[in-house]
């Protein structure tokens, strides 16, 4: 049986279609990253994937049952946004209040230990720290002992080292048999965690492949160089933006492209290279995909 | 199911208790109002001022709950702990009856001024068996307004709904005879109050308190308005799904 799946699912918001006839799978002990822009679908798929919203057409399962009924939640794990813990409440009596809704929860100070928020238990959230609400927030996904989380932006604010430990809090719940669909802005988040990406942009699924065949898709460069004539057609490069004098080349290697810049004489200054960030990348992505639709084949 | 009720009702108490001045304020108004308008007028008649006293209970029910719930239920679901709640095994009964049981916890607090000064300050007067009748009144009169703030609460935004709240809580009063003694308001209020949620509670409160004649008409409404008001409210939950980009 798979632990979720979206069948032909579109969702409006009026005249905005959100999302657009997109189908997922999510088996048993996968741990699959979810990738994409703001706006591109990725809030919404999730959103209806834990019974938050309904479809307007296709169809949602949650272990089998409709996510909109309560006890296809049960084994359902989620982290709030972490601006959203109640103020007034003490961590405590958070993680109690989220552990009384399910059948066999874990013992609350196995949820406090495992989250490095033994200390805090008696803190009020609205006092915490970005880095300690975050914390709660993913510790809340794991209380009630679900077979299937949602983590969406868990390490956003988080420092490196609580970055790790956390990235192994997910990996041995994965390694106990659970099922993990991880949201992130951070690719290397992704690649340390997920064998597995999905790519949403513009409402649909544009790649679902491995970790490896999507980087290759959205590693991307920007070579930047000031030229008084624009720079013949090199070999290698997807796009080309200029700025009066000031020309932008995209590229998945830029080492080639500066050894052509050089060799064909192209009279530059100012050359700058720096990768392009995820939000470009998936920009790329979305953009090329309108015209080739070789990806959505992958 | 009993103890995920308890659970809601007591972090929602919780979470008032940590605000106190949200405690405090909801036992002023009504405090206020029976010093400001049955001591002076018909503190000296025990009769009257009885009646009065429980039309000032039927007021602050209504107001305390159109305020808190409306206005409160509003302002939590733009908040984003609530999709998140919604991803929990809970239905929406949990929740109402969670909100129910704090929000009648709350209410006897904010009443007890009112009984106090009705008890020292004017010849109000019942019997034991009067003012617990009257307490479980109080109760069952909650319901109607915590439901009619439920719907409003999860039918629109905050501002709308402190808009709605307001526009509402006039007509019911006088609609419902609260500002006036039983039998003497206007013909036409008269006519129509055992019809409106105010004044088929209020009357309700005067027989718990005194001689009043109760009509099945004005109870039958009462169970019409619970009803009904739970429908609206169910179906305003149900419907509900937080701010479009939340």
């Amino acid at each position: 049986m798979m632990l979720a799946r979206a069948i032909e699912v579109s969702r409006r918001y009026g005249d905005t279609l959100a999302l657009d006839n997109v189908s997922l799978d999510i088996a048993p002990g996968e741990l699959v990253g979810l990738l994409g822009p703001n706006g591109a679908g990725k809030s919404t798929l999730l959103s209806l994937l834990t019974g938050v919203r309904s479809v307007t057409s296709g169809r949602v399962e949650l272990l089998g049952g409709d996510p909109r009924r309560p006890v296809s939640r049960q084994c359902l794990g989620v982290t709030p946004q972490e601006t959203g813990l109640p103020a007034s409440l003490r961590v405590g009596e958070v993680v109690d209040f989220v552990r009384r809704h399910y059948p066999d929860p874990l013992p609350r100070d196995e949820v406090l230990a495992q989250f490095g928020l033994t200390d805090l238990v008696r803190r009020q959230t609205g006092g915490l720290s970005g880095g300690e609400k975050r914390r709660v927030a993913v510790a809340l996904a794991f209380a009630g002992r679900p077979r299937i989380v949602f983590l969406d932006e868990p390490t956003t604010g988080l420092d490196v080292e609580a970055r790790r430990s956390l990235w192994d809090g997910i990996r041995h719940f994965q390694g106990g048999g659970g099922t993990v669909v991880l949201t992130s802005h951070y690719l290397e988040e992704v690649e340390a965690l997920a064998r597995r990406v999905v790519v949403i942009g513009g409402g649909r699924v544009l790649a679902d492949d491995t970790v490896e065949a999507v980087r290759g898709l959205v590693a991307v460069r920007r070579v930047s160089l000031t030229s008084p004539v624009p720079p013949p057609v090199l070999p290698g490069v997807s796009a080309t933006d200029r700025e009066g004098d000031r020309w932008h080349l995209l590229t998945p290697d830029s080492d080639r492209l500066v050894r052509d810049l050089v060799a064909a004489d192209v009279p530059f200054t100012d050359l700058e290279v720096r990768p392009t960030s995820l939000e470009e990348a998936f920009l790329t992505l979305t953009e090329r995909n309108t015209e080739e639709s070789w990806l959505l084949s992958s | 199911m009993a103890a995920l009720v308890l659970t809601h009702a007591r972090f929602q108490l919780i979470e008032t208790a940590r605000t106190p001045i949200a405690v405090i304020g909801s036992a002023f108004w009504p405090a206020a109002s029976m010093l400001a308008f049955v001591v002076p007028f018909v503190g000296d008649d025990p009769v009257a001022a009885t009646y009065a006293t429980a039309s000032m209970v039927t007021f602050a029910v209504m107001s305390t709950n159109l305020f808190s719930y409306g206005v409160g239920v509003a302002d939590d679901r733009v908040q984003p702990w609530e999709p998140y709640v919604r991803t929990l095994p809970a239905g929406a009964l949990p929740r109402f009856a969670g909100r129910l049981l704090s929000g009648l916890a709350l209410m006897a607090f904010s009443l007890l001024p009112v009984v106090v000064i009705a008890a020292t300050l004017t010849r109000a007067s019942v019997s034991p068996a009067e003012f617990l009748l009257a307490a479980g009144a109080t109760a069952v009169i909650a319901v109607p307004f915590i439901l009619m703030g439920l719907a409003i609460g999860y039918s629109m935004p905050p501002k709308a709904a402190v808009v709605v709240a307001q526009v509402l809580f006039f007509p019911l009063a006088f609609g419902g005879g609260l500002m006036t003694a039983p039998g003497s308001a206007p013909g036409f209020v008269e006519n129509l109050a055992p019809y409106l949620p105010t004044g088929a509670s209020v009357r309700l409160m005067w027989a718990a308190v005194g001689n009043y004649p109760l009509r099945p008409g004005s109870v039958l409404s009462l169970i019409a308005w619970i009803v009904t008001l739970a429908a609206v409210a169910l179906w305003a939950y149900r419907r509900d799904e937080g701010r479009r980009f939340s």
